[in-house]
């Protein structure tokens, strides 16, 4: 299961966060409307970028293997952020790290931070259902539910009471799969299967899944590994589109993808951050000799 | 265990295929003033002829160059050598072109006798052959320091190429007769001057491969 939707509602978090609008609160999920989506003006690959996400010294150990070993990150906002590296270098790992995925699988063990926006999402008091609302994930194989494409979308905005006219739900479903690239392939044929659809198209169908729930950031674990050329390429478009108003983080072993959609790309190795920066330096002047190894392919 | 063996063996072959363009190159400046030595026209026009096939091999490694990018998506320390590649392959065929043109001279200067020595130009092609292969060789050792030297020779064939112009510029004054061979050989002498700052351009290339930066080195 992706996200919150089959979530049980019941939630053992103590009293509520102390941050300034309370969002990440249990009860933020039976309330109104929350804030703005991705309303950020575009902040350009600078210095000066507004910092959303951030990882501090950040560990995490499965029974008997350390698998993150102090990740210290700061991803931008209004930006692609590509993590790249190896079989078992850890991507997969720290980004299920950065909205609390790793939760569900036992005997996970984690030292440090991941604060979302100055907050640790890590804190007792942190609602992860609610976080997972706000930071969406979409995986490698889309999983649509059995049912019609319209009530993908909606689903989790009904779960998040976030539209209460039906008017407002059906605004909310054209704009998401408009965002998502695939409403002009599936605008008249909403009531119709998700299943019926092509694996491309079934993975937009996902991200305007994530999207229906007004999320800030987008985490995509190797979003088109199992997709075809052409709908990998509309994807990525999509996610170029999307990146002007989301914070994405995206983690592939296709460098190429890599290379044309991010403007800041991270190499892990070996459960470390081996070297970040923005894209074009990383992939034409690499500071880090095993970064040039793995690029270069010359990685045994 | 080395991955990537294909393209790393196709790699190889370029550069291999770039010292062995130099290695001619370097041997048309050295024919070419040669032929001018020696007032030997046929020689001449038998360099001039074999312009052309310089350049059809600068334009087939021009292609593998190509279908490299195509192929095996280099990038980092890979996409700069072969970018520096593109770059030294332009300027050795460049190189070849103002070779060809002194062939031409000792052509157009065909059935006279020199009027006078050569003077500094057989120093000054010397050079200019030198820095080609030093060039070229620091570009497959990917060594920096050897193409950053090479700037000191061009400074040299700079000077020397002064020398030259006053010399035939004072040879022209005493003797009226002499102005149309010094002429040419003026030109001589010029092309050479720029063989030496194309060859600086190969060395601007290494920096290129091994650094990411692109330094002046001609000024």
């Amino acid at each position: 299961m992706e996200y919150s939707a089959g979530e049980p509602r019941t939630s053992t978090t103590v009293g509520n966060v102390a941050e300034p609008n309370g969002r990440l609160s249990r009860q933020d999920r039976g309330g109104s409307v929350l804030g703005q989506v991705g309303g950020r003006a575009p902040a350009p690959n600078t210095a000066g970028a507004e910092v959303v996400l951030q990882a501090v010294d950040f560990h995490l150990h499965y029974p008997g293997m350390h698998a993150l070993k102090g990740i210290s990150l700061e991803v931008p906002a209004s930006q692609i952020t590509a993590v790249i590296g190896p079989s078992g270098c850890g991507k997969s790992t720290f980004l299920r790290s950065l909205n609390r995925m790793n939760d569900r699988i036992p005997g996970i063990t984690t030292l440090g931070r991941v604060l979302f926006r100055g907050l640790d999402i890590y804190a007792p008091s942190v609602d992860p259902v609610a976080l997972r609302r706000r930071i969406g994930m979409v995986f490698q194989r889309p999983v649509v539910f059995p049912m019609s494409i319209f009530e993908n979308v909606a689903y989790g905005a009904r779960i998040h009471r976030l539209d209460r006219t039906s008017a407002g739900m059906w605004a909310r479903v054209e704009r998401c799969l408009g965002d998502a690239g695939l409403w002009d392939e599936v605008k008249d044929r909403l009531r119709q299967p998700a299943g019926d659809l092509s694996g491309g198209q079934q993975q937009r169908l996902v991200i305007a899944r994530a999207l229906a729930v007004d999320p800030e950031v987008i985490l995509l674990d190797e979003p088109t590994s199992a997709i075809d050329p052409v709908a990998t390429g509309r994807i990525e478009d999509t996610l170029v589109r999307l990146a002007e108003r989301f914070t994405i983080v995206i983690v592939t072993h296709n460098l190429q993808q890599a290379a044309r959609v991010s403007q800041r790309t991270v190499f892990f190795l070996g459960g470390q951050l081996v070297e970040v920066g923005p894209t074009e330096e990383v992939f034409s002047r690499p500071r880090d000799q095993r970064t040039e190894a793995y690029l270069t392919g010359r990685f045994g | 265990m080395v991955v990537r063996q294909a393209f790393q063996a196709q790699l190889n072959e370029l550069e291999q295929g770039i010292v062995a363009l130099a290695v001619q190159v370097k041997d048309v400046i050295a024919r070419a003033v040669a032929a001018l030595a020696a007032m030997d026209a046929d020689a001449g026009r038998e360099i001039v002829a074999g312009d052309r096939a310089i350049d059809d091999r600068e334009a087939y490694l021009e292609r593998e160059c190509l279908r490299l990018i195509a192929l095996q998506q280099p990038v980092a320390g890979d996409l700069r050598a072969i970018g520096a590649a593109l770059r030294i392959l332009i300027d050795l065929e460049r190189i070849a072109d103002h070779a060809s043109d002194i062939a031409r001279t000792a052509v157009r200067l065909e059935g006279e006798a020199l009027l006078g020595p050569l003077v500094e130009v057989p120093r000054m092609a010397e050079l200019a052959q030198d820095m080609v292969a030093r060039a070229v060789d620091a570009y497959v050792r990917r060594d920096e320091v050897a193409a950053r030297a090479l700037v000191a020779v061009d400074d040299e064939v700079d000077h020397l190429f002064s020398q030259v112009f006053g010399d035939l510029i004072v040879l022209m004054g005493q003797r009226p007769e002499a102005v149309r061979q010094g002429t040419h050989l003026l030109f001589v002498a010029s092309h050479l001057e720029r063989i030496a700052d194309h060859a600086t351009n190969l060395a601007e290339a290494v920096i290129y491969a091994v650094t990411g930066q692109r330094p002046e080195l001609n000024d």
